[in-house]
C-alpha cells in the first residue's frame, strides 16, 4: 500500500474538468485507488465520489493506491496533480 | 411593462418573447417482469446518451470554443460513473421496475447530493446530473427534445437551461437568453457571454408573454414586455449604435490608416484626462495626438505641482506603451477660467489674454508644467504642443524656456526622453506665417474650432452664429491646405485635431490635401479608419 498528501493549489479547487481527468488516469492502475478528505474516503475511479468531496483550494487530501502497479500508480497520480491541481 | 432582473452581459436585444419549450419527461413507475433486458435497455440508451454527448462536444468546440466545450465531456464521464450506474442497476434489479424511473431517481439523489455541498460551484453541479439523466430518459422514451417554436430570431425565457439545451439550439435564433433561474456561473451565462448576446438571469416573468415583443436591456438588466413605441425607437437607435460599434471593432481594429492606394497616415486620439486611456486603447488608437492638459488645473483649488502632473503625464505615457502621447500646454482663459489664477474679467475673452499668453507672461507656471512633462518623457513616447500662437517670437521664446528646463534636468541628473515639439494652428495670423513656423518646430497640430472662430469672425460661444459658423467654409478649408502645404516645405508633419478632423465627409479632402495626422474622440477613431481605407488618391 502506497500514501501521499496533497494541498490542491488550483484556485477553482477539483473541480469537474480535472476531477474527470484525475478519474481517467486512475483508472489506468489495476490497483484499487482511494482519495479521503476529513475521513471521507471515495473511489478515485468514480468522477461523482470525487466530486463529492468538494476539494477546495489549499485542503489537503490523501491518496492511496493498494495492489497491483502501486507504486507506478502513485508516483503518477502525484505528478499529476502537481501538474494539474 | 419592465421586469428588473440579472445582466450576464450587456447589449439590447428588440424581437418576439419566446417560452422555451421544455422536453417533456413525466416518469411514470411501472414493474417489470425481466431486470435484465431492462439494465440492456438503460447501456443501450447510456450509450448512445454518450454518442450524443459526443456530437454535442464537437459542435460545441466549433460554436463556442475549448472551455466551453469541457463540460460535455465531463458528462460523458458522469455517465461513465461507477456509483450513478451501479445505483441504476440497484433500482432496476431490487425494485423491478422500469429503466426510466430507475435513471430519473438516481438523477435526482445524486443532484441533491450536489446541491447540499456548501460550495456554488459544486451546487451549480447538480444541474449537470438532471441534464444527464434527462438526456438517458429521453432516449428510453424516445421523446423529443422541445426548443424554439420559431423560425424567426427569438428572445428566449426560459426556467433554466441545461448545457446540452442550450448547445442544440440553433443559435441563429437567439436575440437573447432570458433566464428566471441560474447564476452568473450557470453555462447559459457562460455561453452568452461567449456568444456576446445581451442575456438577463433572475427574471420573474409570466408564461403568458410569449409571442409578446420584448425588449432586453442588458445594460441595466431589465427586460421590457410590450413597450411603447417611443420606448422601442429609442432602444432601437441604442442597438444601431451598438451594432455599429461591434461591427466597426470587428472589421478594423488592429487594420492600417491606410488608403486603398497605399497612403498611411496616423490617426490619433483626443483625451482630456487620464480616465480616457482605456477608451483609446479599446478603439485602437494609434497614439494621443491631442492630451488637454487644463484638468490638472481645472480640478484644483491651487496651482497642481510638478509631482502631480508628472505622474499623470507619466501614467498615460506607460499606459500608452511606447505610443506616441502629444501633451497640449496649459490652455486656460477664454471659456475655461480657474479661480486661483486670478485673471481679470474680459470683455473679448476668446481674443483675450489666454494659453500661452499667460505662459508667457507667467514663466513659474510654464516651466513647472514643462518640467513635469519632460521627466515624463522618459518613460514613453511624449510630444508637446503649444497652443495659440500667433507669431515666430513666441516659439523662440518658448524654445528658449525649454533650453532652461533641460538644462536644469541635465544639471539634477534627471533623466528626460527625446520630445518632439509643435505647434496649434488655430490663428488666422499662424496659417500665414505657417512656413516660417515650420522651420522652428516638429509638427503642427490644426485646432480646428478656434481656427474657424477666428478666421469667421464668429464667437464659438454665442449660439446665434452657429448657422453661419460654417466649418466647411473654403476659407477655412484653404487655410487647411496652405498649414499643411508650408508645414512639409519647412519639414514639419501636420495634424489636425480639431472637430473637423472626425469629420468623414471631410476624409479624402484632408487625404488629398496630404495631412499626415488625424485626432479624434476615442469613439471616432474606427469610423474614420474606414473612411481613410475607402479612398483611392490614385483616381
Amino acid at each position: 500500500m502506497k500514501t501521499f498528501d496533497y494541498t490542491i493549489t488550483d484556485p477553482l479547487g477539483m473541480h469537474a474538468r480535472p476531477a474527470g481527468l484525475f478519474v481517467k488516469e486512475a483508472a489506468k492502475f489495476p490497483c484499487k485507488v482511494t482519495i479521503a478528505k476529513d475521513g471521507k474516503e471515495v473511489d478515485a475511479k468514480r468522477i461523482l465520489g470525487v466530486m463529492s468531496l468538494g476539494v477546495k483550494q489549499g485542503m489537503s487530501i490523501s491518496v492511496t493506491c493498494d495492489g497491483d502497479e502501486e507504486d507506478a500508480a502513485a508516483a503518477d497520480l502525484e505528478k499529476f496533480l502537481k501538474e494539474n491541481l | 411593462m419592465e421586469i428588473q432582473g440579472k445582466s450576464v452581459f450587456g447589449g439590447i436585444a428588440i424581437g418576439p418573447l419566446s417560452v422555451y419549450a421544455k422536453a417533456d419527461n413525466v416518469v411514470k413507475r411501472t414493474k417489470i417482469q425481466d431486470p435484465e433486458a431492462e439494465i440492456e435497455r438503460f447501456q443501450k440508451a447510456k450509450d448512445k446518451a454518450k454518442e450524443q454527448l459526443q456530437e454535442l462536444h464537437d459542435k460545441a468546440l466549433k460554436e463556442v470554443g475549448e472551455a466551453n466545450a469541457e463540460i460535455f465531456e465531463v458528462h460523458q464521464m458522469m455517465l461513465e460513473d461507477g456509483d450513478y450506474q451501479d445505483s441504476i442497476r440497484n433500482i432496476i434489479t431490487n425494485q423491478m421496475v422500469n429503466a426510466e424511473y430507475a435513471v430519473a431517481t438516481t438523477g435526482d439523489n445524486f443532484s441533491q447530493m450536489f446541491a447540499a455541498m456548501d460550495d456554488d460551484y459544486m451546487r451549480a453541479r447538480s444541474a449537470d446530473i438532471k441534464d444527464i439523466s434527462n438526456r438517458v430518459v429521453s432516449i428510453l422514451q424516445g421523446a423529443d427534445n422541445g426548443g424554439i417554436r420559431s423560425d424567426k430570431p427569438v428572445i428566449l425565457l426560459a426556467e433554466d437551461l441545461a448545457p446540452s439545451e442550450t448547445v442544440q439550439l440553433d443559435k441563429s435564433l437567439i436575440l437573447s437568453f432570458v433566464t428566471r433561474g441560474g447564476s452568473t456561473n450557470s453555462h447559459t451565462a457562460i455561453l452568452a457571454r461567449t456568444m456576446g448576446i445581451p442575456s438577463l438571469i433572475g427574471v420573474d416573468y409570466q408564461d403568458d408573454i410569449d409571442g409578446h415583443t420584448g425588449i432586453v436591456d442588458g445594460y441595466k438588466g431589465i427586460l421590457i414586455v410590450d413597450p411603447d413605441e417611443e420606448t422601442l425607437a429609442a432602444y432601437q437607435k441604442k442597438q444601431d449604435e451598438d451594432n455599429e460599434k461591434k461591427r466597426l471593432l470587428q472589421e478594423l481594429k488592429g487594420k492600417d490608416n491606410v488608403t486603398l492606394d497605399g497612403k498611411k497616415i496616423k490617426l490619433y486620439a483626443n483625451i482630456g484626462g487620464v480616465g480616457d486611456v482605456p477608451d483609446v486603447l479599446q478603439n485602437d488608437a494609434g497614439g494621443i495626438g491631442l492630451f488637454r492638459s487644463e484638468f490638472l488645473y481645472l480640478g484644483c483649488d491651487d496651482y497642481p505641482s510638478e509631482d502631480q502632473q508628472f505622474q499623470a503625464y507619466k501614467t498615460v505615457a506607460e499606459t500608452m506603451a511606447g505610443k506616441q502621447v502629444i501633451i497640449r500646454t496649459l490652455d486656460i482663459g477664454a471659456d475655461k477660467q480657474v479661480d486661483y489664477f486670478h485673471l481679470d474679467k474680459e470683455d473679448n475673452p476668446a481674443m483675450g489674454y489666454r494659453a500661452i499668453r499667460i505662459c508667457l507672461d507667467r514663466p513659474e507656471i510654464f516651466k513647472t508644467q514643462l518640467r513635469a512633462i519632460f521627466r515624463a518623457s522618459y518613460y514613453g513616447n511624449i510630444g508637446i504642443m503649444y497652443p495659440m500662437i500667433i507669431s515666430v517670437n513666441e516659439v523662440k521664446q518658448i524654445k528658449k524656456i525649454v533650453a532652461d528646463v533641460k538644462k536644469e534636468l541635465d544639471d539634477q541628473g534627471i533623466p528626460y526622453g527625446d520630445v518632439e515639439q509643435g505647434v496649434m494652428i488655430e490663428t488666422p495670423a499662424a496659417v500665414m506665417i505657417s512656413e516660417e513656423l515650420a522651420k522652428e518646430v516638429d509638427f503642427f497640430s490644426i485646432g480646428t474650432n478656434d481656427l474657424t472662430q477666428y478666421t469667421l469672425a464668429c464667437d464659438r460661444q454665442n449660439a446665434k452664429l452657429e448657422k453661419i459658423a460654417d466649418t466647411h467654409h473654403p476659407a477655412v478649408l484653404r487655410e487647411i491646405q496652405m498649414t499643411i502645404e508650408n508645414g512639409h516645405k519647412g519639414g514639419a508633419w501636420v495634424g489636425i485635431c480639431g472637430e473637423l478632423g472626425a469629420d468623414t465627409s471631410l476624409t479624402e479632402t484632408f487625404l488629398r490635401m496630404g495631412v499626415d495626422e488625424l485626432s479624434v474622440s476615442p469613439s471616432r477613431i474606427l469610423s474614420v479608419r474606414e473612411a481613410i481605407r475607402k479612398v483611392d488618391l490614385s483616381k
